[in-house]
């Protein structure tokens, strides 16, 4: 037996330090107030905490009126996506101290969906333009066993299969702020991975779809999906490769 | 009544009323599995708390078990027989054979419908290894688990969404159930349909269905430490709780060896699947010590036991020699970015550690319920030890069939809620093609305003989270791997004062719209009343059986404890002893071709 992974020990945070964070939220509830309004908190928090532990600790200790959704609280379930310093991020994913602490943290809902109360926004729209991209397999052909699909076949689309709708690339896109009818890039990346599968046959349906004038030509390519993406999608790659197929057909 | 998608619907007296042939509560891998079985059959309606794709399903990583025998040989029946034996033998072996035959449609059904698995050179569906499945009747461990890199839960989620989309499958979507209605027709109670509480306005929806099937998933929350959701509190099984039908087998719960130290985020088995080993704080290959031929795939009861030893004895890893370590740092990166890229970003963000380079500290974490709502192979719920309840349906971690027994084995559970929740929907689809409608009792919704005007009204100086923590740390300090009486009733007394102070709390928000203060109380009393069912079921299990370890009672009693524990509420709820309102009865394990025996790897 080797000792070898003796030699390597992490060091793991021994007596966590505590710091204080001062969050400035953008705060609105539609039974009182007529606009948003900046609400400032202060909260010590440790080592590795998340913004999401942070948004936790005031609601269970300060304010318990605050509103915002999560679950997973590992980045794997799409519910918090929000502003935080002006960037669009999942809360749970965004560690504390990879912040800059000597400034306050501002952190508001995303933009370009309706602003329901604090960090909640209207999610049905989004989810209305993912549905309009067909978002499911079609095949004609009823195997036996599985369809076949080699490791090459499969990798062409593995990118855009690790979405977890949780909108933080279309509620970044400038173009979906000035024009909602916009699909969006979220709704493109899951298009996209129906169109690169080799088990599908609706590309032409899609690409049609994509073409129209609210489809993938809206896009101006200006990369703020691919930074926001939290699963690390090349959504503005895989938006071009839609254009490019819709000029030249699936590949 | 008006149009409502496929249902009717109404407003009397500010209350909304609906109605489907079937409901489905949960929109999680079973409750979306059961809905595309039942939404081209019957006017269906899937109501979840959260947007189907937040469903922790998707949190799933490391795969889904079928005998497809593609890349070793393989079969059904040793897939039972590791399912028997993984559960400690008190499976149920006729509800483990279906489990593990129908995997292989299982998984063939999920292919066709579009799900990306990972793929052999030939283009099959590629298999893994994972704990305690093994070929021969554990000769050694066997390729069974189907999986997409470690997403496989995922994929699994998405691609039943999208197949809902592709239905047209009606969703009320950010809906809390927070009761279930009966109405006692011909001497029968049956459920006549379920109450919501919605999310964005505060108002209330009655659900009338001919059937209804609960799919809401797990209750990690009661501990501390936990790979589940904040938002699995386990409504859906308080709720059966409440009406006064049975929960089964509630002391078994199962901790994963695998939680990144500190956090409990879950670092799938898939990782030891692949060849990760467990190390302790000399560097040792200590599972070599305990199970010499499975080593680190043993069970994870065993696994987590293993660990907890380690560290008892001193040989925990850390500053605090308080954790172990899972060590993949002799894997290929390449593999690594391939077969496991998520958990290795969740070690590299959460704890700053370098998997390709650096062992990851590691710690048990609660993860998986096996008891539950008790059905029978068909999914149907169980009134008692041998009775249904006409149109009442459960499946997936909410349900007990029990296919887990006292301890689940990694991948049965993305098999269950496929297997399970089909077959929900298939049956209740047959149920409602003959079944009358039942009417809805006076005030359908009078239970659900009762629990909303005691958290609303409460003026009471106790605030929520703090006594959510209370019992999540108790839990965690006295209900977790080593249970004994005497911890066990610490944690008894704590939940009774718990419960009083509960009835004290106070709300800050008071407002209709998106009131995430008001749910969390209202989850925060489903904890409390599961808590203290398992609690007191494992009080009363005098042996050691799978995920439930007494160190005051450490063998196995196959004489005494071979049976199901059924756990009913009765009397006044609010009395303050458990004893005074749980009521406990056994219930028998099937056993048809697997006799017990003593459980070696
Ligand atoms: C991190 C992690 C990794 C795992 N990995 C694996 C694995 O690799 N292989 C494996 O086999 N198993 C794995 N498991 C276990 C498995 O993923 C779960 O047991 C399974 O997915 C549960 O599915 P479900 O449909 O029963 O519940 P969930 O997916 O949890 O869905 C529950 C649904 O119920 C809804 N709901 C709950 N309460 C209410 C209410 N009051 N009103 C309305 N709706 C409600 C929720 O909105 C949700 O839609 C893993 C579990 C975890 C936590
Ligand atoms: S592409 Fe990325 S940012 Fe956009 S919805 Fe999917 S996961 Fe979120
Ligand atoms: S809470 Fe699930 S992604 Fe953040």
């Amino acid at each position: 037996m080797s000792n070898a992974v003796l030699d390597n020990r992490p060091s793991v945070p021994e007596e966590v330090p505590t710091f204080t964070a001062t969050l400035i939220i953008r705060r609105y509830d539609p039974e009182v107030d007529d606009e948003p309004r900046w609400e400032d908190f202060d909260v010590v928090m440790q080592g590795t905490d998340r913004v999401l532990d942070a948004l936790h600790k005031i609601k269970w200790e300060q304010d318990a009126s605050l509103s915002f959704r999560r679950s997973c609280a590992h980045g794997v379930c799409g519910s918090d996506a929000m502003r935080i310093n002006g960037r669009n991020r999942l809360a749970c994913k965004t560690l504390l101290k990879d912040l800059d602490l000597s400034k306050p943290i501002y952190v508001e809902a995303i933009k370009g969906l309706p602003l329901e109360k604090d960090l909640i926004v209207n999610m049905d729209p989004f989810f209305e333009s993912f549905k309009e991209v067909q978002p499911f397999l079609m095949a004609s052909s009823k195997p036996e066993k599985e369809r076949l699909q080699s490791p090459v076949e499969r990798a062409r689309f593995d990118d855009t299969t690790k979405c977890i709708l949780c909108a933080a690339c279309t509620s970044s896109c400038p173009v979906f702020w000035t024009d909602g009818q916009y699909f969006g890039p979220a709704a493109i990346v899951n298009a996209h991975r129906f169109i690169f599968d080799s088990r599908d046959e609706g590309a032409e349906v899609r690409l049609d779809i994509l073409n129209d004038k609210e489809g993938v030509w809206r896009c101006r390519t200006t990369f703020n999906c691919t930074e926001a993406c939290p699963r690390g999608i090349q959504v503005t790659q895989a938006i071009a490769e839609v254009k490019a197929a819709v000029l030249r057909g699936k590949p | 009544m008006g149009e409502d998608a496929e249902g009717t619907s109404s407003i009397v007296d500010g209350v909304h009323y609906h109605q489907f042939d079937i409901v489905i509560v949960g929109a999680g891998g079973a409750g979306m599995r059961a809905a595309i079985e039942a939404g081209p059959h019957a006017r269906t309606a899937v109501i979840s708390k959260l947007y189907p794709t937040r469903s922790h399903t998707g949190a799933a990583q490391g795969g889904m078990a079928a005998a497809l025998a593609n890349v070793e040989e393989d079969n059904w029946e040793w897939h039972t027989y590791d399912t028997v034996k993984g559960g400690d033998y008190l499976v149920d072996q006729d509800a483990a054979e279906i489990l593990a035959k129908e995997a292989i449609d299982a998984v063939i059904d999920l292919e066709n419908m579009g799900l990306p698995f990972n793929r052999t050179p030939d283009g099959k569906i590629d298999q893994r290894r994972f704990g305690g499945h093994t070929r021969e009747h554990g000769k050694s461990p066997v390729r069974r688990a189907c999986y997409a890199a470690d997403r496989t839960g995922h994929m699994i989620l998405q691609t039943l969404f999208q197949n809902c989309v592709r239905l047209g499958i009606n969703f009320f979507n950010e809906f809390y159930v927070l009761d279930m209605v009966m109405t006692e027709v011909d001497g029968v109670e049956k459920p006549s349909g379920v109450v919501a509480y919605e999310l964005a306005t505060g108002e209330l929806h009655v659900f009338q269905a001919k059937a209804i099937i609960f799919a809401t998933g797990g209750f990690g929350k009661i501990f501390k430490t936990t790979s589940n959701a904040h938002t699995l509190t386990g409504d859906g099984v308080g709720i059966i709780w409440r009406k006064g039908l049975p929960l089964e087998d509630m002391e078994f719960f199962q901790f994963h060896p695998t939680g990144l130290a500190g956090l409990g985020i879950l670092l799938s088995e898939a990782a030891r699947g692949e060849g990760a080993i467990l190390r302790n704080s000399t560097g040792e290959r200590f599972m070599e010590r305990y199970t010499p031929t499975l080593k680190d795939l043993a069970p994870r009861d065993i696994v987590a036991r293993s660990m907890a030893t380690e560290i008892r004895e001193g040989r925990g890893a850390g500053p605090n020699k308080d954790y172990l370590y899972l060590d993949i740092t002799h894997l290929e990166p390449a593999v690594i970015d391939e077969k496991l890229p998520d958990i290795t970003e969740f070690a590299r963000t959460y704890l700053g550690v370098e998997p390709y380079t650096e062992p990851v500290p590691v710690l048990p974490t609660a993860h998986y319920a096996m008891g539950g709502i008790p059905t029978n192979n068909n999914a149907e719920v169980l009134r008692n030890n041998t009775e249904t309840v006409p149109g009442l349906y459960a499946a997936g971690e909410c349900a007990c069939v029990s296919v887990h027994g006292s301890n689940r084995l990694g991948t049965n559970s993305l098999l269950d809620i496929n297997v399970f929740g089909k077959r929900a929907g298939n049956n209740a689809v047959e149920y409602v093609k003959t079944a009358e409608w039942v009417p809805l009792p006076e005030n359908p919704a009078s239970g659900v305003q009762k629990i909303l005007d005691m958290v609303r009204s409460g003026t009471g100086t106790e605030n929520i989270a703090a006594i959510r923590k209370e019992l999540q740390d108790s839990m965690d300090r006295n209900a977790q791997i080593f249970r004994t009486d005497e911890s066990l009733g610490e944690v008894t007394k704590l939940i009774e004062t718990l419960r009083a102070r509960y009835h004290n709390i106070a709300l800050r928000d008071k407002g209709k719209r998106f009131n995430t203060d008001l749910l969390e109380a209202v989850e925060l009393g489903f904890l409390l009343d599961l808590a203290e069912v398992l609690v007191y079921s494992a009080r009363s299990r005098k042996e050691s059986r799978g995920g439930h370890m007494r160190e005051d009672y450490p063998e196995r009693d196959d004489k005494n404890f071979l049976v199901h524990t059924m756990a009913y509420l009765t009397g006044d709820p609010e009395s303050a002893e458990a004893g005074e309102h749980i009521r406990l009865d056994w219930k028998p394990v099937v056993i048809t071709n697997y006799p017990p025996m003593e459980r070696k790897y």
